[in-house]
């Protein structure tokens, strides 16, 4: 039986696979389908510290292999998540890491100093990526010295396991890598999605109401990837990879490039229960190349 | 309602006129559909191909348990619809199923019932017509359509209750918008709508007027259709909400139009 236990700045996940955040609600949305004890961890959706309604319809439109989207962070604010979300979901046997967004840095501490009242939570996964909201959001995650005073605020304020998401909308992304880690991050996660646009013709619109939108789905793997690569070479704190992983196959390619998790975003839409099918594929595939441990794939390619 | 991902099999791909298929499926596994309400909807799984890679929400348009048979309605609007109606009797389709909240139906069998449907979007209107029926209540429909080649199903609807017609050509029933048909000039006590946005739009305007319930069956895309990315949000007087879960049916009270 091979091990797929991994472990991410002291946290001990059962197996690599992540559902990203903003693609599987808060979990139990995918009850019907899956175990949701199975999975190594789920990333909630973006929580801010006030209430936010989010961009206008219509916020999503499909492009070749994949979509782009532009939700704006919409949430209930993090009170609402700690009264009433949080009761239901903190008894899954999963890790819960909550994504933690904000428009100011005192917003962002803010909402990690509630989250740390709460000692179950153990994980954040710090959003400075989001390509859809007018402040804050990527506007930290594209320059090393706006990445670093976030990640060095948020360290301070959450003494748990700090993860910073990075936005691909950069020139070097392992720049901001080492930046955050410099200042205390214990992991990254990569990518964010890739800014994009769409327009219908026939109309002369933008398909969304902010025109501009991030681009998610089996489109971006490639991008992905190569960029997991590069940061993993260049950090020495662990790196989660994603963007576009639709199977295990998908999954492994980042793990192979020097990933230490995956989370699964998008294919969450086409396949409810896709986590599972990832997981029983990487325990197969271990099996079929006789690896004892997942830690063993790491980064492993021949080259 | 615990919701299921199902495989089906095309039982029959019946083209009507040019631009529309109605397709009837049944699960592979040959286990009982589960008990769907009129006005919810399937999440269905295309092809997985290259531009039809996010699954295609398509409303109940019956559901017949004794054959156990599914139906659903698909209008050509783009590769994903196209592919639908290419399917061949045997081939088999994904399901998610069933999603969103269905029409209500508690309208008294003395209620003076109008459901409206606007081209494709009559689908959900069959299977609700049906269940009303069912309960004791008389359903009457009002079909718009572009022309007398784009009414679907009127031999079905005519076995249910009473069918008025409106063409924006004049080329069957009525000459003009469902909401120009004499037959609104009735009173009505509840009026049940799926069609176009500006469709539905006018007929809530028009049931404001006349002081009669209504009930919209909204179309926004969407992405996963569980409540979850967040992309199909419609804004109501509690703010923005998903219309895969707290709708797609709203009473128009809901709306902000």
């Amino acid at each position: 039986m091979v091990n797929l236990s991994v472990n991410i700045g002291g946290v001990e996940l059962k197996n690599p696979v992540l559902t990203a955040s903003g693609t599987f609600g808060y979990g139990i949305e995918f009850s019907d389908f899956i175990d949701l004890n199975r999975l190594g961890g789920y990333i909630v959706k973006g929580t801010t510290l006030e209430h936010r309604e989010g961009n206008p319809y219509p916020r999503m439109v499909e492009t070749p292999s994949g979509m782009l989207n532009a939700v704006g962070l919409q949430n209930k604010g993090v009170d609402y998540f700690i009264e009433n979300i949080y009761p239901g979901i903190k008894g899954i046997d999963s890790e819960l890491i909550v994504n933690v967004s904000g428009a100011k840095v005192d917003d962002y501490v803010a909402v990690c100093e509630k989250l740390a009242m709460q000692t179950d939570i153990r994980t954040i996964e710090v959003n400075i990526s989001c390509p859809n909201v007018k402040q804050g959001g990527m506007a930290f995650g594209t320059t090393a010295a706006g990445a670093a005073q976030v990640t060095k605020a948020v360290r301070a304020a959450f003494p748990g396991t700090v993860i910073v998401k990075l936005s691909p909308n950069v020139t070097d992304i392992t720049e901001i890598a080492k930046a955050v880690e410099g200042e205390g991050a214990d992991a990254v996660s990569l990518i964010n999605t890739l800014m994009g646009m769409a327009i219908d013709v026939e109309r002369r619109k933008p398909c969304l109401s902010t025109i501009t939108g991030g681009l998610s789905g089996p489109a971006v793997r490639p991008v992905a990837v190569r960029m997991v690569w590069q940061t993993a070479k260049a950090v020495n704190i662990p790196v989660v990879g994603l963007g576009g992983i639709m199977n295990g196959r998908d999954a492994l390619e980042f793990i192979l490039a020097g990933a230490t998790a995956v989370e699964v975003g998008t294919a969450n839409f086409v396949d409810p229960s896709v986590t599972m099918k990832i997981i029983d594929y990487i325990e197969e595939y271990c099996d079929r190349h006789r690896i004892n441990d997942i830690r063993e794939l790491i980064g492993a390619i021949n080259s | 309602m615990k919701k299921v991902i199902m495989d089906f099999s095309v039982v029959e791909n019946i083209a009507l006129h040019t631009n529309y298929s109605l397709l009837k499926l049944t699960p592979v596994s040959g286990i009982d559909i589960p008990r769907m309400l009129p006005g919810q909807f399937v999440q269905i799984d295309v092809d997985n191909s290259k531009t039809t890679f996010l699954r295609r929400p398509i409303s109940i348009n019956n559901v017949d348990y004794n054959k156990n048979e599914l139906w659903i309605l698909v209008r050509r609007a783009g590769a994903g619809t196209d592919a639908l109606m290419r399917k061949t009797v045997g081939e088999r389709i994904n399901l998610l199923l069933p999603l969103g909240n269905g029409f209500s139906l508690d309208a008294a069998a003395s209620d003076k019932v109008l459901l409206i449907g606007g081209g494709v979007g009559v689908a959900p209107l069959l299977y609700l017509g049906k269940e009303l029926k069912r309960r004791g209540v008389t359903p009457n429909f009002l079909l718009g359509a572009r022309s007398e080649n784009d009414i679907l199903e009127l031999d079905d609807f005519k076995a249910v209750g009473e069918v008025f017609i409106s063409t924006d050509d004049g080329s069957a029933g009525e000459h003009g918008v469902v909401t120009c048909h004499s037959v609104l000039s009735q009173k009505w006590d509840k009026i049940y709508c799926c069609g176009p946005a500006p469709m539905m739009k006018a007929v809530a305007k028009v049931c404001r007027e006349i002081n009669a319930q209504c009930e919209v069956s909204l179309e926004n895309m969407m992405a996963c259709g569980l409540g979850a990315c967040l992309c199909c949000v419609e804004k109501t007087v509690k703010g923005n909400v998903c219309v895969c879960t707290e709708g797609p049916v709203f009473n128009i009270e809901e709306l902000t139009w």
